[in-house]
């Protein structure tokens, strides 16, 4: 899951990461209000208002301005509220602004880039430091890699200080700014184990004219697999970021990603599931969502996965594609029918059932008076729903 | 002979007594698995229907039993724990079929299995190893599979269901087959398993899937160009799929442009491995390949 950089930097704080006095806000009053606060604080009439989405690229898209005095700021953060936010990471119809971020505004000698992130390849977390700070770092990795440094961390010890000194030099930090930068990556490693991220990045790390090092900007992603540990998550959720659709599912245990064609499918497991999707594309359609409905599904669980489907006015056509397990055939028939039951059917709806209880399942959808489109296999359920679908619009 | 698990594997139930795991400690008991024993702390002593003991502790089940493999149903919380409890009794395979397990925890766990030599992990988060008419370790459907000449190693469950179904019905049965598991750090990889393959006489052809995310499948591409002697035919699920969103496992997902369905297509097609087209035809390429 991801949090906004407020929130990111606040556990930044808790774990003696410094980082700049700032104060998160809703309204363009507020915005005054804090811009006044820090300016009285910190004798500096520059202060930074960050516009608050789950997206990076934020500087470059329009979403951070550096203003001086509070009315600007104040200004800064009408324009900023309420706009619809385009980076390379949002989409092309861009992410809605309805948090702000306000900093004080600081002397910066230079920018570097340090990320922390699990690397399959190694099987470790892996520390990553450049000295392009402020760039994309997947640009950087692409066209001069020699600039990225790294190291891997020894679960077993933790980061050692002289992999943090390996990366300070490296960078070409010199004086007290190298111990600075080593205490920082100590306690970004610990927190990253102990906070369960599955990323951890500042980009940029400064270090100001007077030689400190500090997270200018704080990226959070944690592992959602170890939620069960983290009860303190659910206060940093922000749903507005959230597609309301995918909040819906989660909460019902199913695992579904919005997509933006009008194939709804249905299936069982995530390979399977992602197959669908990719079946669907070779003839020619356009999946409307990604939909696991897991293994040991009960028969609300699959009528709630169905409804999301039929709920969606996008959905022309529906694929339930199954290959019994763990989960039985006559469940997914159960829900099924319960679902259209309540809601109606208005669309073609092709299913493929194979494997456990197929029998009873097949049975029971016959009997059930739906109009259904029966599939033998994957192929023929794809193409029969893509041709169904054509024919509809 | 066929790989990992045969009629000579004696296995164990980690979370014998939790409702995932009885049942499916029975269903392999059906299918003929020799289930030795089960551990469940607190309940040793107590009969797993009837005849199989119940222990405290994987130590004494394993003295006890002589126990060389284990499944491992315990959830996610506890589950990098039994792990560790299993390599700690010096069991040869351990299979671990529970989803979700935080990957912190599996660093550690990954850790500790590079710094031996003796436990081999399948998993996490996969439907297990099935060796078809002689051991079923895990969650798959024991019908659907036939003995016969073609291994399957999967990093998806029912992807792997779905290609053991289009074998059996073409008349193909299988050696053995390997779910790997959808984990982003996890045990056994594709290119153990094609190692085991290669010196199998008894596989004589392999269907290999992968999906995107992580770069296991283009390392398993550069072991088959190198060393692979049989036919291997591919499929690798998520063309479709968008960068940046998790498709289910936590494993797939395309970040900062790698991990790519293209890329590992490319990989696999560069190292001579046959791609099916679509998931349908993951047993005709497969068929197609063999003399």
């Amino acid at each position: 899951m991801n949090i906004h950089e407020y929130q990111g930097k606040q556990i930044f704080r808790n774990y003696g990461i410094p980082v700049p006095q700032g104060v998160a806000v809703f309204t363009a009053d507020e915005a005054a209000a804090a811009a006044k606060k820090l300016i009285a604080e910190t004798g500096n009439e520059v202060v930074v208002v960050k516009a608050q989405i789950h997206a990076g690229g934020r500087g470059k898209g329009g979403g951070v301005k550096v203003v001086k005095g509070e009315a600007a700021a104040k200004e800064a953060a009408t324009k900023l509220l309420g706009m619809q936010l385009i980076t390379h990471q949002t989409g092309p119809e861009g992410k809605k602004v309805q948090r702000l971020l306000v900093e004080q505004g600081l002397a910066i000698e230079k920018e570097y880039y340090l990320a922390l992130v699990v690397d399959r390849d190694t099987r470790r977390v892996a520390v990553m430091a450049s000295t392009e700070g402020g760039m994309d770092i997947e640009e950087v990795a692409e066209h001069s890699p020699e600039k990225i440094k790294r190291v891997w961390i020894d679960p077993a010890v933790g980061l050692q200080a002289f992999q943090s000194r390996q990366l300070a030099f490296g960078l070409g930090l010199s004086g007290t700014a190298v111990g600075e930068f080593t205490k920082i990556l100590t306690n970004l490693a610990r927190m990253f184990m102990e906070q369960d991220c599955s990323l951890a990045e500042v980009n940029p790390l400064i270090l100001t004219k007077d030689n400190h090092v500090m997270a200018l900007d704080a990226k959070l992603n944690f592992d959602e697999n170890a939620s069960f540990r983290h009860k303190e998550w659910e206060a940093l959720t922000d749903l507005a970021e959230e597609a309301p659709t995918e909040t819906e599912a989660k909460a019902a245990g199913l695992s579904y990603v919005q997509l933006d064609g009008n194939i709804g499918c249905l299936v069982n497991g995530a390979g399977l599931a992602m197959s669908t999707m990719d079946i669907i594309n070779h003839f020619g359609g356009t999946p409307a969502n990604f939909l696991d409905v897991g293994g040991g599904a009960t028969k609300e669980a699959v009528t709630k996965a169905f409804k999301i489907i039929l709920q969606s006015k996008e959905v022309k056509g529906i694929f339930v594609n199954i290959f019994g397990g763990i989960m039985k055939c006559d469940i997914i028939a159960e829900g099924v029918i319960a679902a259209t039951k309540e809601m109606g059917l208005k669309v073609p709806l092709v299913v493929r059932l194979e494997g456990t209880n197929v029998e009873l399942g097949r049975k029971m959808l016959n009997e059930s008076g739906l109009a259904i489109t029966a599939a033998t296999t994957m192929a023929d359920g794809a193409q029969k729903i893509v041709d169904l679908v054509k024919k509809g619009s | 002979m066929a790989i990992l698990v045969g009629k000579q594997t004696k296995v164990l139930f980690q979370g014998i007594t939790g409702s995932a795991g009885s049942f499916h400690a029975k269903q392999c008991m059906e299918y003929g698995t020799n289930v030795v024993a089960g551990v469940t702390p607190g309940k040793g002593g107590e009969k797993f229907e009837g005849k199989v003991p119940i222990f405290n502790t994987v130590e004494t089940a394993v003295k006890e039993s002589g126990a060389n493999a284990s499944c491992i149903f315990v959830p996610p919380p506890f589950a990098a724990d039994s792990i560790l409890e299993a390599i700690d009794a010096g069991i040869e395979l351990i299979i671990c079929i529970t989803e979700g397990i935080p990957v912190t925890d599996m660093i550690k766990v990954r850790r500790v299995l590079d710094s031996q030599t003796k436990s081999r992990l399948v998993g996490p988060n996969c439907p297990g190893v099935i060796t078809p008419g002689a051991c079923k370790i895990g969650i798959m459907p024991g019908h659907i599979h036939k003995e016969g000449p073609i291994g399957v190693v999967s990093r998806s469950g029912t992807l792997t269901y779905e290609a053991v179904g289009q074998l059996t019905a073409l008349g193909i049965g299988q050696s053995t087959c390997v779910g790997i598991g959808g984990d982003p750090v996890n045990g056994t990889d594709f290119v153990d398993v094609l190692k085991l393959f290669n010196e199998d006489p008894k596989t004589e052809g392999v269907i290999m899937i992968g999906e995107i995310g992580g770069g296991a499948e283009e390392r398993a591409a550069e072991y088959i160009k190198a060393h692979f002697k049989k036919p291997v035919a591919g499929f690798i699920a998520g063309t479709s799929a968008p960068p940046g969103k998790r498709m289910g496992h936590a494993g797939a997902i395309i970040s900062g442009g790698k991990g790519t369905a293209a890329a590992k297509i490319a990989a696999m097609q560069a190292a001579g491995v046959k791609m099916a087209a679509t998931p349908s035809d993951m047993g005709t390429t497969l068929k197609s390949m063999l003399k």
